[in-house]
């Protein structure tokens, strides 16, 4: 071998799918642009309130239970919109029935309807006078106006987030497999719990990491239904706009920088995790 | 296991795909499903597994009813054209997995399944990839974890639905090979399907030629070449050759020439004689036979594969010869037949 065609580093590999430059530049700017900006706005004005305040800020026990309410009942919605989510994507990919284009469409109502008017018509239905809160009422069980009534209204907006991810997965698993699992003395439960859903990870976690952005960032449907009791359903996005209105602020940035990092945090543990089994199970690359 | 085949009938919407199918196979045999793709070879055996049912007709596995059992049931192997593999788990995990879902009475320790896998995966040369997950193995690879799973669970019967069909064609001969002698060394009674008459006729003790739902022949490799029972069977194996003929007094006659060929017990009348390409040979002039002009020659590895212009009524012929009688196109050539057999058709074969 020659020095001329030793390998040396690069940045790009060669390929002969032309306009690599073009492409990768427009992605920056735009992502730049539309993203980077925003949020190194809000980083800069974070880091300009010292981190003592910001500590303090950050640490005060309203903003505490705030975040605490966002990020635990977006987790709790997601783990419900997963069971149920993967279930009627299977229903839709398996079986057809009469009715089943309604309700293929109706998956993504959600995604079109303004979430205010999915917030009032919940509030209304588990409000303690509502059609389900008044029979839930006498039973001691509670909805609207408590953090459970966040984690209904989060599952309803995140719930095509899963479906949508998981549905087009499920259509790829060949009927083979199921059919092998079937000859090796397996039977139904345990070709669904051993074969079909784990072979369903990497796209269940996608639709998880989905349904659980989307769910801490709701605002719109949830400020509805929480009765945003301060400590108690109160959402850290609402708490961000309370600031905003007293003209505080650094509150305002302080909360938005702390959901910021723990968000990206998440985001990219959930799509490392998504990388692993990805490779591992052979998808993709 | 012995298994029975006894007059099945499966029809998909009305449409029947096998009609009638009746088909005993010995213990320990290695038997070959073969014919054109519609032929209902994989219906059979996807029959045989229990992955359909029947509209009529029983199977048993020995003197056992299996047709009324559940796949689950009837304990049976089944290798799959694309391996279908649990991408998920490893090799030895897809190895062991008919073991470990067994219910807690019949399941061996967790010891004992591992050395079993591990037997298995030695006995399918994969020794050292157990670790490996399918999408890091080759096609060829990925095969042959597939028969190691449909072994363990010790099946009544192996099944394998083309299993080498997407393979290429080196690693296919190579596998051909194996697989014969793993059958050998554990004496599973195994049925497999293909489309590929030279996997059949190499690998099996028996060929099943099927055609339309229906089987047209069963018997050994070399009675299926040598003494096919039907046009198609000769028409599907193998290179022939089809001659428009007439039959008179059981005599064979091309236009007004007889061709000194009898066909004692045929009806007279239009028939047509099929021949193989290497019963022939060239002759420079005789008495009843048959004359033609050579339009093509063309050597391929060992033979020389040569076209013969018999006149316009009768089209073309293709006959092989050894490579060391080059023929010179346009030379008159006169040819018969030397040993071997034809069979003609309009009325049942003729069996020359």
């Amino acid at each position: 071998m020659t020095a001329s065609t030793r390998k040396r580093w690069q940045f790009r590999q060669p390929s002969v799918i032309p306009g690599f430059g073009l492409a990768l530049g427009v992605t920056l700017s735009w992502l730049i642009l539309i993203i980077l900006i925003p949020l190194s706005g809000l980083l800069w004005r974070s880091s300009a309130l010292g981190w003592s305040t910001f500590w303090t800020l950050a640490t005060d026990e309203r903003t505490i239970n705030a975040l605490r309410i966002s990020f635990g009942t977006a987790f709790a919605a997601a783990l419900v919109n997963v069971v149920f989510g993967v279930i009627l994507a299977w229903v839709l990919v398996r079986y057809s029935f009469p009715g089943k284009r309604i309700i293929d469409a109706m998956v993504d109502l959600p995604f079109a309807l303004p979430t205010a008017v999915a917030g009032i018509a919940l509030t209304t239905l588990y409000a303690p006078n509502g059609w389900i809160g008044s029979l839930l009422t006498p039973l001691g069980i509670k909805i609207a106006f408590t953090p459970i009534g966040i984690v209904i209204a989060l599952v309803f907006v995140g719930l095509p987030f899963v479906v949508r991810t998981v549905q087009p997965i499920m259509e790829e698993i060949d009927k083979e497999v199921e059919e092998a699992a079937a000859t090796l003395g397996a039977n139904r439960f345990q070709t669904i719990s051993r074969v079909l859903l784990p072979g369903l990870t990497p796209a269940v976690l996608t639709g998880f990491a989905l349904a659980f952005a989307r769910g801490v960032g709701e605002y719109g449907s949830v400020i509805f239904i929480a009765g945003n009791l301060p400590y108690v359903s109160e959402i850290a996005p609402l708490l961000i706009v309370i600031r905003l209105e007293e003209f505080n602020y650094p509150a305002a940035t302080a909360i938005a920088a702390v959901m910021l990092v723990i968000s990206f945090a998440m985001l990219l543990v959930i799509n490392l995790i998504q990388a692993w089994s990805r490779r591992r199970y052979g998808y993709g690359a | 296991m012995e298994v029975r085949v006894q007059n099945i009938r499966k029809e998909f919407s009305r449409f029947p795909a096998l009609n009638d199918v009746s088909l005993d196979i010995r213990s320990g045999e290695l038997i070959a499903l073969l014919g054109p793709s519609g032929s209902g070879k994989t219906t059979l055996l996807r029959l045989v597994a229990g992955l359909e049912t029947p509209t009529d007709g029983t199977i048993y596995f020995g003197d056992e009813d299996a047709s009324r059992k559940t796949v689950q049931q009837r304990n049976i192997g089944f290798v799959f054209q694309h391996y279908a593999l649990f991408r998920h788990m490893t090799v030895l995990d897809n190895v062991s997995f008919g073991l470990k879902i067994r219910p807690a009475g019949r399941r061996p320790s967790s010891a004992e399944i591992k050395r079993r896998a591990m037997e298995l995966i030695d006995l399918v040369q994969l020794t050292g990839l157990e670790k490996r997950y399918p999408a890091q193995l080759s096609g060829g690879q990925r095969q042959r974890v597939a028969l190691a799973r449909a072994m363990a669970v010790e099946p009544n019967v192996l099944l394998l639905d083309e299993p080498f069909g997407a393979l290429d064609a080196q690693v296919r001969k190579e596998l051909r090979r194996w697989l014969r002698e793993i059958h050998d060394r554990t004496g599973h009674t195994t049925i497999f399907v293909t489309h590929d008459q030279e996997e059949a006729l190499e690998l099996a003790d028996r060929v099943v030629v099927m055609s339309k739902g229906q089987i047209e022949q069963v018997g050994t490799p070399d009675e299926i070449y040598d003494t096919p029972v039907s046009p198609f069977v000769f028409g599907f194996i193998g290179q022939s050759n089809i001659l428009p003929v007439r039959i008179e007094n059981g005599q064979l006659w091309i236009e007004d020439r007889s061709i000194g060929i009898s066909a004692p017990g045929e009806k007279d009348g239009a028939a047509q004689l099929y021949f193989r390409p290497h019963d022939i040979e060239l002759l420079d002039g005789c008495g009843g036979c048959i004359a033609g002009l050579v339009t093509a020659s063309r050597r391929v590895a060992g033979t020389r594969h040569v076209e013969l212009d018999i006149g316009s009524t009768q089209g073309k012929v293709e006959i092989e010869l050894p490579r060391k009688r080059p023929q010179p196109i346009g030379h008159a050539s006169h040819f018969a037949r030397h040993g071997g057999n034809c069979s003609g058709t309009d009325h049942p074969p003729v069996d020359l």
